[in-house]
């Protein structure tokens, strides 16, 4: 059983359509509800795609935005200019 | 071990000496298997304080606030002196009898 | 020709180690006095990059978009009087221990990345540090802005600067942070960088945070998710500067290894004040500390001790001892709240039944047999009107500088005492782990400013409480005592008779 990672995101407009393509484009992700909150454990590595996010805000979407939508995560960080991936090495 | 530090050989001021106390020693007492009385407490005691004082006048005032302190027979306590069995003398000052700047006074009760 | 953008690597690089130089005519070790004193060995600094990849540009960007959008709530909140709004008076005392203890410790940390951000000779790190400075004080800023509101109707809260470098409990938080900016950049780093903001972070936001949210507090709750996103920067900081020392000589596990131990211990020692609240100044209660302790710390520390073990790096010392402890220490130290209530600027007040059956249950092995019989005396007591004062001062450990309160593992009605001998002195500390910190640097622990002996020392104005109080800047018979008779009570009372509607019949009396 891999490790796993894990974000949890505000419940804002953004934060909500980052979940959900979290949970599309992870096929073992698993989402909590919290007040406000949403955390989302993956066994072993998570990625969040940027055309995925863009395609469910209705606009184009960067990875760097995530800092306005992120609480708390658990794992190493990988960025680039389409994704943002977390993984145990 | 000296602390690792930018320069060799740093040190500084201690703060608790017992010259900073004006005459007493910090002299901590604890009332065990009470601990309605959080924890142990200080005491700022001149070493000529008559344990007779201690036990008659400082820890009633002290332990008062727990309604079992009326029954309670300080000559038949059981009591330690910074870890090691201790007969207080009531005749003596605290200072003739071993207390020191920071000894811990443990005491049980029936 | 189309100009081409630059991609997120090229333009991190171009901002860091672009902006960077070799120096030609002065001397690295000039330049960066405090790099190598602590032994820590680093071979190559560009190994380190920000995973975020954030450069100054898109930093200004985010955290102003962040700014605009929490000061746009705390003025709803003040319009629109949302101190009504929260569970009960008794909730704003967990505020206050925050104000009082936690705000100021941003503004440390802000101090002291600002130096990390001058001092560390990597520019990746330099630039992070630089980051988090301002994000450390932009916290502290609106921590205050945020309680200010609350500093209108409640007390406690009106000169928490001052009370911070004076109050016997507040000297905990203190002393923790001055013990980290004394010491070197590394040791910092893994202190409060990884130690406190990667490995425990979460046993300090969930409690105040989701408190705040359970609790109707959706200032407090704003502010901590403002916060919480540049947490997520600065935990990342963390886990990759200890991966970085580790990996860059082998030499590095062994120091690293020890401030783990140390910062593990001294950072749980602060967080039993974070626990007390939680299991006590709660009305509505998020989960216990036990709750807590278990999810955050040992099933998610466990995992990134696993993850540290390819590097020699194993589970701090004494975590067993905290595993074992987390069924007593929040109500030891509710306990000396409550023994300590007339010296404190938070309120205590004794438990009421639907409360003990919570703590009864969350506690199966614990609170029944040592605790509910303490506080059912002590209710006793107060509805005798006789409630329970201690008026001895406490003693307090040299380390961690909380009052002995905390017990042997195996039998929790005794104290843990330990002692130590320095140069013909006795230090007194509360258990094994702030002995060995204790034993490991006396020469720090020394100097410590203890509150209660500087009392006794005659340097905290005057003899007698009243004026230690005044010394404090205590508003005496308002910010201290019970919550039962005070004015915030009373206050608190006639605005929710203020809201019940007037024209309802009174039940008929049986």
């Amino acid at each position: 059983m891999s490790r796993p990672v894990s974000i949890t995101l505000q419940n804002s407009q953004d934060g909500i359509a980052i979940a959900n393509a979290i949970l599309a484009d992870n096929p073992e992700a698993q989402r909590k509800s919290f007040p406000a909150m949403t955390k989302i454990d993956c066994p072993g590595r998570l990625s969040i795609l940027a055309d995925s996010v863009s395609e469910r805000l209705g606009r184009e979407w960067d990875p760097q935005e995530i800092h306005m939508s992120v609480i708390s995560l658990s794992g190493s960080v990988d960025e680039d200019d389409g994704s943002f991936t977390l993984f145990w090495r | 071990m000296p602390v690792v530090s930018l320069k060799p050989g740093y040190s500084g001021p201690v703060r608790d000496r017992v010259e900073n106390f004006h005459g007493a020693y910090l002299v901590y007492v604890h009332w065990e298997g009470h601990l309605n009385f959080c924890s142990a407490i200080t005491l700022p005691l001149p070493p000529t304080t008559p344990f007779a004082a201690l036990a008659d006048e400082i820890l009633p005032s002290l332990y008062q606030a727990d309604p079992g302190w009326s029954g309670v027979d300080l000559a038949a306590a059981r009591w330690t002196l910074d870890g090691e069995d201790w007969s207080p003398d009531r005749t003596l000052a605290l200072g003739e009898q071993g207390v020191g700047h920071k000894s811990l006074i443990r005491f049980w009760t029936a | 020709m189309v100009a081409r953008k630059l991609s997120l690597k090229q333009k991190y690089g171009h901002f860091t180690r672009g902006l960077d130089w070799e120096p030609s005519y002065q001397k690295q070790e000039d330049i960066f006095p405090f790099a190598t004193y602590e032994g820590i060995k680093i071979h190559d600094w560009n190994a380190w990059e920000d995973p975020f990849k954030l450069t100054m540009d898109a930093y200004w960007k985010f955290q102003a978009e962040k700014e605009r959008k929490l000061y746009a709530v705390i003025d709803s909140m003040a319009q629109n009087n949302g101190q009504l709004g929260i569970t009960d008076a008794r909730y704003l005392n967990a505020v206050k221990i925050f104000i009082q203890g936690v705000t100021p410790l941003e503004y440390q940390a802000h101090r002291h990345f600002a130096h990390l951000a001058r001092h560390l000779p990597g520019a990746g790190l330099r630039v992070a540090a630089q980051m988090q400075s301002i994000d450390e004080l932009r916290h502290c800023q609106t921590q205050i802005h945020t309680i200010s509101h609350y500093n209108k109707f409640f007390d406690g809260i009106h000169d928490f600067t001052h009370m911070h470098d004076r109050l016997w409990y507040l000297s905990v938080p203190k002393s923790f942070f001055d013990d980290a900016t004394s010491a070197g950049p590394f040791e910092f780093l893994t202190a409060i960088s990884f130690a406190f903001e990667y490995v425990l972070t979460n046993l300090l936001f969930v409690p105040f945070m989701s408190g705040a949210a359970y609790n109707g507090d959706m200032a407090t709750v704003t502010f901590g998710f403002s916060a919480q996103s540049d947490e997520s920067r600065h935990m990342t900081l963390g886990l990759e500067a200890v991966r970085f020392l580790l990996e860059q000589d082998e030499a590095n596990v062994p120091i690293v290894q020890g401030w783990i131990d140390k910062w593990f211990w001294r950072g749980y020692r602060l967080l039993s004040l974070v626990g007390m609240m939680m299991d006590y100044m709660l009305p509505k209660k998020v989960m216990s500390w036990s709750e807590a302790w278990e999810t955050y710390y040992e099933e998610a520390g466990g995992a990134l001790f696993a993850d540290l073990a390819r590097y020699g790096i194993r589970e701090p010392k004494y975590a067993d001892v905290a595993k074992a402890e987390k069924g007593h220490v929040s109500h030891q130290v509710w306990s000396i709240f409550y023994n300590y209530a007339q010296a404190a600027a938070v309120h205590t007040w004794d438990v009421d039944d639907q409360h003990l059956d919570w703590l009864r249950e969350k506690y199966p092995e614990t609170f029944a047999q040592h605790y509910e019989p303490r506080y059912r005396a002590w209710r006793e007591q107060a509805e005798a009107g006789k409630r329970f004062y201690n008026d001895g001062l406490p003693q307090l450990c040299q380390v961690c500088q909380i009052p002995m309160a905390f017990t042997e593992v195996d039998d929790p009605g005794t104290i843990s005492f330990r002692v130590s001998e320095h140069q013909g002195e006795k230090y007194h500390t509360c258990s094994d782990g702030c002995r060995d910190i204790f034993e490991h640097e006396p020469e720090k622990y020394v100097q410590a400013w203890l509150p209660v002996h500087q009392i006794f020392q005659g340097n905290c104005g005057g003899a007698t409480l009243p004026e230690v109080l005044d010394w404090y800047h205590i508003n005496q018979g308002a910010d201290n005592f019970d919550y039962a008779g005070s004015p915030e009570e009373e206050q608190w009372n006639a605005w929710m008779e203020g809201r019940r509607p007037a024209a309802f019949p009174a039940a008929a009396a049986e």
